[in-house]
């Protein structure tokens, strides 16, 4: 038996909103599964179960009461533990029409106990609409209406959380100018055997480098807490993506380090549609052991970046711009990156987050293993 | 004050149009087979010869390649030419002038020539001029990108979409209803030029949307005022524009009333009406509480007898009884 909590997605997050259940009693539920949607300021978030079993009665009803973070909000108790009354494929298809079905899903009614009235026994919306005048009000949607200003609810989150970084965080920072001249000829080459939809963005070589260096350097990969660091087994990595309304999220991208480019570009496309779509999973605004942000797009040649806490470790990419070079003491334009990475001096020293950027640095001359 | 309207039939709201454009731009002329001399083969341009001569109101030998091509020619050095083709039958043999030189000129130069061009014909069934010129093949025109495909189905719009069309920087195809011209009803003493970008609905309804355009958007209305007496509220749309399609109207509609029936005169293999309910299936499926139907001709070549003619077409009661039954089961 398991406690399914309200959970923290942020460490500026102390509250959050039900806004519904996507589960019922006696659900079957398995790693990953949607089981609520919860709202916090900085928007709404597919909250994921991260044990298999059986739902539990649920304790706790959608808004518009704020659950402060800890509250145990359901139960799910280990499968064997309860047979499974989940209905089977196996049963007949039900003959709906899509707008019926939609409305019985808004309205939680399970199909199976509808009553068709249409040709052949179709079940059309009338005959939805007929449950709903008899079912009584409680069994009305249990699902909120937004209930909080998003804009200016990013606002305070995102103040609330930096705030408390550069109050609490002794920031150090380091920066290296990169040539990226190997890097972009590799991904020019590639690139041009592709179609464009199938082509890569020159961010997501930094990422995968980030990635990459993080095994090298692991203690940038972790989170502060309590006063002790906590080394993180996997490398997902946060990336800052700034929302058109105004403010930004930095959720995860899982497992960098195992992921192909092609596979690392697709989770971001991914992932910014999710994020700027409100569709993102509570995990996803956890799990990140270090932040990426690029702001090379605008022109921004170095970023001095601001920990996002409880992370210890920022790495901030400017825009790749070529600039004189000298090698070997002669002169040559060289498209360069300036890299720089924020990093907490509780959990690390200068010299651990130089070897970090040198990491880094070198695993960008060779594009091919990225 | 009360609208001042008057009665006038839909040849003469045509005719009006034809006038207006003659007047008030000096590069419009009209031409086509028997335009001039005889009035038009549907008497719509009776009595322009006289009123604006002979260079402005040109009759055409039998030819609609030749003079559709001139037509073109005449948009491209400057004019505002209305070519008339006297049913879309005959159409065919102008397809490849309209298809490979009006529709693309403007893709193939790069952008520097435009052909400023307008179109007129009749189209469809209902007369008894059987199987090679009753045929309504508007929607095979609505296939084709580059061109602007219009159905006036009410005297408004066969009063105001021509001025509206020859402002148009590309071809315009406009698609009368040979059924419609001794059509008469009550217009607007100030009506003129119409907007060609949006469909319209005529009457609002709760239960059904019909969905259809040209002379069988007569038939849904008047099924409409039938399926109201029993209680059942349709909501009637006029497509108006063919090509590009008003899908935001019927799809906000299917949103409502959650059933749509179109009624397309064109075949049902790859009409019109199977595009606008693929486009009802992709974009609002889960707002659908039955299928999409569709009401079309047979698909057979018109036949000339007239009852076999009304057996082949779309007609009220069918409608009537489609509807009933997508509503009540």
């Amino acid at each position: 038996m398991a406690d399914f909590i309200m959970p923290s997605l942020g460490a500026d997050m102390k509250e959050g909103l039900l806004v519904a259940w996507r589960v019922k009693p006696g659900d079957q539920v398995k790693h990953g599964d949607i089981i609520a949607e919860i709202e916090t300021q900085k928007g709404l978030f597919e909250i994921e179960v991260f044990s298999t079993g059986v739902v539990g009665p649920l304790l706790v009803n959608p808004g518009p009461d704020k659950v402060p973070v800890g509250t145990v909000m359901t139960t799910i108790s280990a499968g064997d533990e309860l047979p499974s009354p989940a209905r089977t494929s196996s049963e007949k298809r039900i003959n709906i029409s899509p707008a019926a079905r939609r409305l019985a899903d808004e309205n939680h009614i399970s199909i199976y106990d509808l009553k068709g009235s249409g040709p052949d026994g179709v079940i059309g919306l009338a005959d939805v609409e007929r449950v709903l005048t008899l079912a009584p009000p409680v069994a009305a949607p249990e699902v909120v209406k937004q209930t909080t200003d998003f804009k200016t609810g990013m606002r305070d989150a995102i103040a609330a959380a930096m705030s408390l970084s550069n109050r609490e965080i002794p920031h150090y920072y380091l920066a290296s100018d990169i040539d990226m001249s190997c890097a972009l000829d590799w991904l020019e080459e590639r690139n041009r055997q592709r179609s464009i939809r199938e082509r890569l963005l020159p961010v997501v070589l930094p990422l995968k480098a980030v990635a990459l260096a993080l095994k090298k350097v692991p203690q940038l990969n972790a989170h502060w807490v309590d006063g002790k660091i906590q080394l993180k087994k996997d490398v997902h990595i946060g990336f800052a993506i700034s929302l058109r309304g105004g403010g930004l999220l930095t959720p995860a991208l899982h497992n960098v380090d195992q992921l192909s480019l092609d596979q690392l570009m697709a989770a971001l496309s991914d992932l910014i549609t999710r994020t700027r779509a409100g569709k993102l999973r509570g995990s996803e605004m956890t799990d990140a052991g270090i932040t990426v942000t690029s702001l090379g797009d605008l022109g921004v040649r170095t970023v001095f970046g601001v920990i996002y806490p409880p992370q210890v470790g920022l790495v901030g990419l400017g825009r790749i711009a070529e600039q004189p070079w000298v090698e070997q003491g002669a002169v040559s334009a060289r498209p360069v990156l300036t890299a720089t990475l924020a990093a907490d001096h509780r959990a690390s020293d200068g010299h651990l987050g130089a070897q970090f950027l040198d990491a880094f640095t070198r695993i960008l001359q060779e594009p091919a293993k990225l | 004050m009360a609208e001042q309207t008057r009665t006038i039939t839909y040849r003469d709201a045509v005719k009006e149009g034809l006038r207006e454009a003659l007047q008030k731009d000096e590069r419009v002329f009209l031409m086509g087979e028997d335009v001039g001399r005889y009035g038009g083969c549907f008497a719509v341009s009776g009595g322009l010869l006289d009123e604006f001569g002979p260079d402005r109101i040109r009759d055409t030998p039998l030819s609609e390649s030749t003079f559709t091509g001139a037509g073109i020619g005449a948009a491209l050095g400057g004019m505002r030419p209305i070519v008339e083709i006297m049913t879309v039958n005959f159409s065919l043999l102008a397809l490849d002038q309209i298809m490979n030189n009006a529709a693309t000129y403007l893709h193939m130069s790069g952008g520097l020539f435009n052909v400023p061009l307008v179109i007129r014909m009749a189209t469809g069934g209902g007369k008894q001029l059987a199987a090679q010129h009753s045929h309504s093949l508007e929607g095979w025109y609505a296939h084709i990108p580059g061109i602007k495909v219009l159905s006036p189905a009410t005297l408004e719009d066969a009063r105001g979409m021509l001025w509206t069309a020859l402002a148009d920087p590309d071809p315009v195809l406009i698609f009368e209803p040979a059924v419609l011209y001794p059509m008469a009803g009550e217009l607007a003493a100030d009506a003129g030029a119409v907007e060609i970008d949006q469909a319209k609905i005529l009457r609002e309804g709760r239960d059904l949307t019909l969905i259809s355009y040209g002379s069988c958007l007569h038939k849904c209305l008047e099924a409409a005022m039938s399926l109201a007496e029993e209680g059942i509220a349709t909501e009637v749309i006029d497509l108006r524009t063919l090509r590009p399609l008003d899908e935001t109207c019927f799809l906000n509609s299917v949103a409502k009333t959650h059933r749509a029936l179109i009624v397309d005169e064109g075949w049902r293999s790859g009409s019109l009406a199977a595009e606008i309910s693929a486009r009802i299936m992709e974009q609002a499926f889960y707002q659908l509480d039955a299928p999409v139907e569709r009401i079309c001709s047979a698909e057979v070549p018109m036949p000339y007898a007239r009852h076999m003619e009304e057996a082949a077409l779309p007609q009220v009661m069918t409608i009537v009884e489609t509807v009933r039954r997508m509503v009540h089961g």
